[in-house]
Formats: structure tokens, C-alpha cells, sequence
């Protein structure tokens, strides 16, 4: 039986197109300090540090934790790097809490980072590649059949992803760390945004962002003695796919539902629409807030695009998604699973600011990566399991 | 808590070779499937999967996002990947096992070494506003701690060629070494030096390779493996990578890990050291207090075969055979990371 874990610190940067005032050690630098102020404690106190981001190309440095381990003041600790492509930031976060789960270290920071300024992110992602053939412009460019290939089965009216896009942006202008704040808009002048990846409009894609995200864990032990508010880590989840087969389903793959059954499971959960107070989800198009309501097991099959349609997912409505304003505002790549992971934390720390969903006692962060192939999950509470 | 028993109960390595023409999922699936076939266990029995592989050296981001082709990741899979040596993945599966949620885990590595300037390559590792703008090369700055080696006394250009003598002749008994020899020590010490004070002979042999492991707990392992190699102790360690802030004559992080790993509490019959550079295995074996009585490198070391970022699984590969012939009892697998030795894993295990 593995040992608890609980989230005692959070620390982000606020996320912007280019940082062009910190190097990239100094925006980590700036999550991790937040995150120890935040969990009252000093980097002396951690035992090791997990990090991940995701592609190193976006910034041109192989493997930056070697040379980061001086920002971080880690000589003399494990430093422990994950790269498991877009859902990289909920996977580091899983893989820091099991290092507590098991037993072998009682303090863990966990940091995802990402200065796509420093890169193209766009092209870094679609290099001919030379083992294999070139099929996309960006990510956008992969994703849009998707998106019609769900459209098209759920009959969805084509207004839902500007409609998810409108909520992300106001719920942005909630959190002072959000890379966009853009108060005024409306579905009408959503609607009027450019196409860039038929059926995705401008404002259904996300930003490039540079930002991190970083989280203090805690054994029970330690975390009973440590004063301040927690988020007890009830469950983690991963699932991986290959990216292409024939037959695949790639609108609700098999992994992503097989990944939510099991972190309903092991958290004893048995109806998520009900249970579960609010969702941090992994959305870079608008398009896949309907998506994942329905491959996560919130919404019945062809049924997610009626919640956006009705509210539910609102800041107001029953089962809020992205309060934060999620990866549609800000977008450092390789922080934004984690971003996810550690507003769901914040949420039920009660810690969340003017984007805080009052009550909320269980949340689920949620991130994915590839082709819709990898699946991290998360859920916290604000009480042990 | 107590941690649980974990062992290595099966491993497969693919010969090096040089500019390979095939894809990391090319020379991965023959690789499994053998590992698979030798532990006797189908993929379905498998709890959790990890890959260590580098983006940079196959030029494209996620790279290793086509490795689950190798693997077989249908059904879906509990699987991650670290941007790091395959040693550093076996880390991985070892928490993951100790957690509790699985038993059985695959760990698999793969580097395709030669197909690009891995000196450069390796050198984009380092401080990317102060130093890689200067394109050090890997080798170089290896180069420069050797010296530093040498001007303090710590190592002598004898010691280091009798390190590398003795590799190239262990490599002839090892089939998936790539650079085998007989020289004598004095022989070595007149070839013409590369990078001062290096000579070929020093470094690394690039190659292109692939490697898995079969980690298992307990019972299981029992059942999987006639003698497990029981993993006694884990730990790994990182130094501050700055050139001038740290000791080039010690490595304080190889030391810690060690000590954390439990080297010290009884002999050592093999050590397998991730040592790219004689002197760099010379500095180890003083950091980890490894006495005259281990065999260090039986299977020709990185010196012979350097798949980067198979080369760290690969020792472990190697110890772990050890414990299985029975030619060994208590071994030691090392892994490092970074220039000039920057961050070290070391792994105690033991046969039963």
C-alpha cells in the first residue's frame, strides 16, 4: 500500500509571448520560489526535484536540467527529468508523487517549464522529419480532422469551439497569471475570428507562451506537521497509444477513457459529474473541452457539445472547466499539464483567487500529449482519501 | 514504509554498429521481442513500460513518441519516457514498482550515436547564454578535467591507458562491444594524442545501440528468474555543471549516491562504470571506494560500445548477467549524465 501524498505549495510565473526579462533559469526560478514561499519552506528542505518539459528543441538546450541544477540548487540532490511529449507536465507531477507514494523521499519539487520564445514552436513541432514523412503544419493543422471528425459524428453546431473559447478568455482575465487578458469578447466576434485549421478559428487555438509551473509534495508525515492548506493527491493515472493504426479512434481514444476509468476507480468514484467540484483539462483547441467531457466520462457520447452549449462547464455552472482559463491562455508547452495539476490543487486549497469555485473539494487535473496518445490525470482533494 | 524486493530478471542488448540505417523502432522491436521470448512473459503481463532516449540526437522532437510502435502499446499501457540515459528510466520503474501498482516493468533504451556530431551535440547540454555559444565539444571539456586530473596527481597518462588496455582486451568476449584490442599499456601510450592530454583510446566509442530490462518484485521475480539480481540500493546525484565552481579532481555526486546505494557495506565483485573517459572511470572508482579486488568493466565498458543513452542501461544490463551466470554475488551498476561527469546513478545488486 503506497503512502499519501499532498500538494503543499504552488508557484507559477506569470505566462507571457516572450519573458524577455528572465533567462530560462530565471523563470523557473521564479515558479520555484513562489511555489517554496507558498509551501513556507526553502529549497534546503527539499529532498529531490522532478522536472520535466516537453520538446528541447523549443529552446535549443539538450536536456536543461544539467545545466539547471545551478538555479536550483540542487548540487548534492536527485534531479529527475520526464519527457513524455504534451501531457509532459502531468506526467513529472505523477512521477514526483510517486516518489513520495513510495517511500523514498518525504519532500519532492516538481517543476515544468517551457520558454517558447526562445524557439518557433509552431515549426520546432513539424520539422520534415527524416525518418518519417511530414503530414502537418503545427499542431493545429494535426488536430483539425479530429475536430471535424467529431463535429461530424456529434452533430455539434459549429459555434461550440467559439463558445469554449469566449469562457477560457474570460475566465483568464480571473487569473492574474494567465497569458492573455482579453475582457471583451464575444461569440459574435469569436465567430469572426480568421479559420486557421478548418473547423479551428483563431481564437479556438492557444497561445505560445513562456511560464512555469511548480509544485511542493509532501509525505503524510511531514505534510501533518507542516501548517497551511493541502490538496491530498487521491489518485493518479497514465495511459499511453501508438499514434496511428487503422481503426483507430482518435476523437475519444481508448487510452484517454481506459486512463479516467482508472483514476475514477482508484479514487472511488462513481458518478465524476456529480462528485467531481471542477475540472483543469487539457485544452489547446476549444474544440476538445466537448471532446474530453465525453471521453473522460463527464458527458454521454455526442453529448459533451450540449454542456458547453448550456453553461455547465461555466465558472457559475455545475461542473466548471478551466477557471484558470486553461491552455487556450496560456501555453508554455511543457508547464501547461502541470498548470492544470496545480490549479486543480489550488482549487481545492481554497487558494485560487478571483478564479476560486467556492467549495470545491475534489478537482481533476488533466493533460495528454502526441496525437491524442498520451494521457496523465490527477485528482485532489482538499481531505485525505 | 519498507521498500520492496526488486530485481533485473532478464535484459537484451543489440550489437553496436555504426551509421545504422534503421529506426530507433527498427532495432528496438527485435530487442523486446527477444527479451520477452528469453523471460518468458507476454507483453500483457508487463505493468509498466519506460523508455530513455535523447530528441536531440535524432534531430526531431518527440522522437520517441514512434517507440511505442516497438513496444506495442495496444491494448493501451501505463508507459513514460525520460529525456535521459535508460539507467535513469530503470530509476523510474523502480519507484513505480515500489509504490505498489505494478510488478512487472520493461525498461528499454536506445541511441542512435553516429548519426550526428555527438561531440557537439552533448556540448548543447551546457549553459546555452555563457558557454555553448563557445561550442566546447564534449570531448574537450572531458579534455579539460583530464588535465586537471593529471596537474593535481590524481591520475597518472599510465593509469589511464591501462584502463583503456584493459577494456579493449575485456571487449573481446563481449559480443555487442564494437572496439576490441590487445595493446599493451606502453603500446597505448604512443599513440598520438586526439585532445590533450586524450588519445583515442581515451574515449568513447560512439555507436548506435539499443537495450531492455525486465524489472520485477518479490515472488515474481522469483518465478521470472532462476537467480534475480536483487537491487540492494538506488540513488543518483547531480553537480553543479558550471566550469570553474566545481572539483574537476573528485566527483562529490558519484560519492553521495554511492554511499546512499550502500557500496561500502560489503564487497564488490563487479563494478560496470559508466565511464566515457579513462580518467573519468579512474575518478569514479575513487569517489565510489572501489578497491583492487572488483573487476570493474568485464564487459569492455563505454570505452568499447557508447550508445548514448544506452550506454548506463547497458551497465546494467552487464552486472546483472553477472549475478545471473553466477560469476558474481554483489554488483555495482553506474550510469552518469552531463559534461565532465555532472550527475551519477549507482545501483548495488546482489544475487540471492
Amino acid at each position: 500500500m503506497a503512502e499519501l501524498c499532498a500538494v503543499v505549495g504552488v508557484g507559477q510565473t506569470k505566462h507571457a509571448a516572450c519573458r524577455a526579462d528572465v533567462s530560462i533559469a530565471g523563470l523557473v526560478r521564479e515558479a520555484v520560489d513562489r511555489a517554496l514561499a507558498d509551501a513556507n519552506i526553502t529549497i534546503a528542505d527539499v529532498d529531490a526535484i522532478v522536472i520535466g518539459k516537453a520538446p528541447d528543441s523549443l529552446e535549443g538546450v539538450a536536456m536543461p536540467e544539467l545545466w539547471l541544477a545551478d538555479a536550483l540548487a540542487a548540487h548534492g540532490k536527485p534531479v529527475f527529468r520526464v519527457h513524455t511529449a504534451g501531457s509532459v507536465g502531468g506526467s513529472t507531477a505523477i512521477v514526483a508523487a510517486q516518489h513520495v507514494m513510495a517511500g523514498i523521499h518525504g519532500t519532492v519539487l516538481t517543476i515544468g517549464f517551457e520558454k517558447q520564445s526562445d524557439g518557433n514552436a509552431m515549426w520546432a513541432l513539424s520539422v520534415p522529419i527524416p525518418f518519417g514523412m511530414p503530414v502537418h503544419a503545427g499542431a493545429g493543422g494535426y488536430f483539425s480532422p479530429i475536430v471535424r471528425g467529431y463535429i461530424g459524428r456529434s452533430g455539434a453546431p459549429k459555434h461550440i469551439g467559439a463558445m469554449v473559447a469566449v469562457k477560457d478568455r474570460t475566465n483568464a482575465c480571473k487569473n492574474p497569471y494567465a497569458h492573455l487578458h482579453e475582457p471583451d469578447w464575444t461569440l459574435e466576434k469569436a465567430l469572426e475570428t480568421p479559420m486557421l485549421w478548418d473547423p479551428i478559428r483563431f481564437i479556438e487555438t492557444c497561445p505560445s507562451s513562456d511560464g512555469a509551473m511548480a509544485l511542493v509534495l509532501m509525505s503524510e508525515e511531514r505534510a501533518d506537521k507542516h501548517a497551511g492548506r493541502k490538496a491530498w493527491v487521491h489518485a493518479t493515472a497514465m495511459r499511453s497509444e501508438p499514434t496511428a493504426f487503422a481503426g483507430r479512434e482518435q476523437v475519444s481514444p481508448v487510452a484517454g477513457e481506459m486512463c479516467a476509468a482508472d483514476l475514477w476507480r482508484k479514487a472511488g468514484i462513481k458518478n465524476p459529474a456529480e462528485e467531481i467540484d471542477v475540472v483543469e483539462m487539457y485544452v489547446p483547441f476549444a474544440w476538445f473541452e466537448p471532446m474530453w467531457l465525453e471521453n473522460l466520462g463527464f458527458a454521454p457520447r455526442n453529448e459533451g457539445w450540449r454542456w458547453v452549449e448550456d453553461g455547465v462547464t461555466e465558472m457559475g455552472g455545475s461542473l466548471p472547466v478551466n477557471p484558470s482559463g486553461g491552455v487556450l491562455s496560456s501555453n508554455p508547452i511543457g508547464a501547461s499539464g502541470m498548470l492544470r495539476f496545480g490549479e486543480a490543487a489550488m482549487q481545492v486549497m481554497g487558494k485560487a483567487g478571483e478564479h476560486q469555485i467556492d467549495g470545491a473539494k475534489k478537482a481533476v487535473g488533466h493533460a495528454y500529449g502526441g496525437g491524442s496518445q498520451f494521457f496523465a490525470m490527477w485528482l485532489v482533494s482538499s481531505t485525505k482519501p | 514504509m519498507a521498500l520492496r524486493d526488486i530485481a533485473i530478471v532478464g535484459t537484451a542488448q543489440r550489437p553496436s554498429e555504426v551509421n545504422s540505417t534503421f529506426t530507433s523502432v527498427e532495432i528496438l522491436l527485435p530487442v523486446i521481442q527477444q527479451l520477452l521470448d528469453k523471460v518468458g512473459i507476454e507483453r500483457s503481463e508487463i505493468g509498466f513500460w519506460c523508455h530513455g532516449s535523447c530528441d536531440y540526437m535524432s534531430g526531431q522532437p518527440f522522437s520517441f513518441v514512434s517507440a511505442v510502435d516497438a513496444i506495442g502499446a495496444w491494448p493501451p499501457i501505463i508507459e513514460s519516457h525520460v529525456e535521459a540515459d535508460g539507467a535513469l528510466a530503470l530509476y523510474e520503474a523502480w519507484v513505480k514498482i515500489q509504490t505498489g501498482e505494478v510488478d512487472v516493468a520493461l525498461v528499454f533504451s536506445n541511441g542512435k550515436t553516429t548519426s550526428g556530431p555527438i561531440d557537439q551535440i552533448l556540448s548543447l547540454q551546457t549553459d546555452p547564454y555563457m558557454v555553448a555559444p563557445l561550442k566546447p565539444g564534449f570531448d574537450a571539456l572531458a579534455a579539460l578535467q583530464a588535465r586537471a586530473c593529471l596537474e593535481a596527481g590524481v591520475v597518472t597518462e599510465r593509469q589511464m591507458a591501462e584502463v583503456a588496455a584493459r577494456s579493449r582486451r575485456d571487449a573481446r568476449n563481449n559480443a555487442v562491444a564494437f572496439t576490441k584490442g590487445n595493446e599493451s599499456v606502453d603500446e597505448l601510450l604512443a599513440m598520438p594524442y586526439t585532445l590533450n592530454p586524450l588519445r583515442a583510446h581515451d574515449c568513447a566509442t560512439p555507436v548506435d545501440g539499443c537495450n531492455a530490462v525486465v524489472l520485477a518484485a518479490g515472488d515474481v521475480a522469483r518465478r521470472l528468474a532462476e537467480r534475480p539480481a536483487w537491487i540492494r540500493g538506488i540513488d543518483h546525484r547531480i553537480d553543479t555543471q558550471r566550469l570553474g565552481a566545481r572539483s574537476m579532481i573528485e566527483s562529490s555526486s558519484a560519492a553521495i549516491a554511492a554511499q546512499k546505494a550502500g557500496v561500502a557495506k560489503d564487497r564488490i565483485d563487479v563494478a560496470e562504470l559508466h565511464a566515457p573517459y579513462t580518467h573519468q572511470e579512474l575518478l569514479l572508482r575513487n569517489a565510489m571506494g572501489l578497491s583492487e579486488s572488483t573487476h570493474i568493466n568485464p564487459s569492455g565498458g563505454a570505452l568499447v560500445a557508447n550508445p548514448a543513452m544506452a550506454a548506463g542501461l547497458a551497465r546494467f544490463a552487464e552486472a546483472a548477467e553477472s549475478i545471473f551466470a553466477g560469476s558474481a554475488d554483489r554488483v555495482l551498476a553506474h550510469c552518469t549524465s552531463g559534461p565532465m561527469l555532472q550527475q551519477n546513478l549507482v545501483c548495488v545488486m546482489e544475487g540471492e
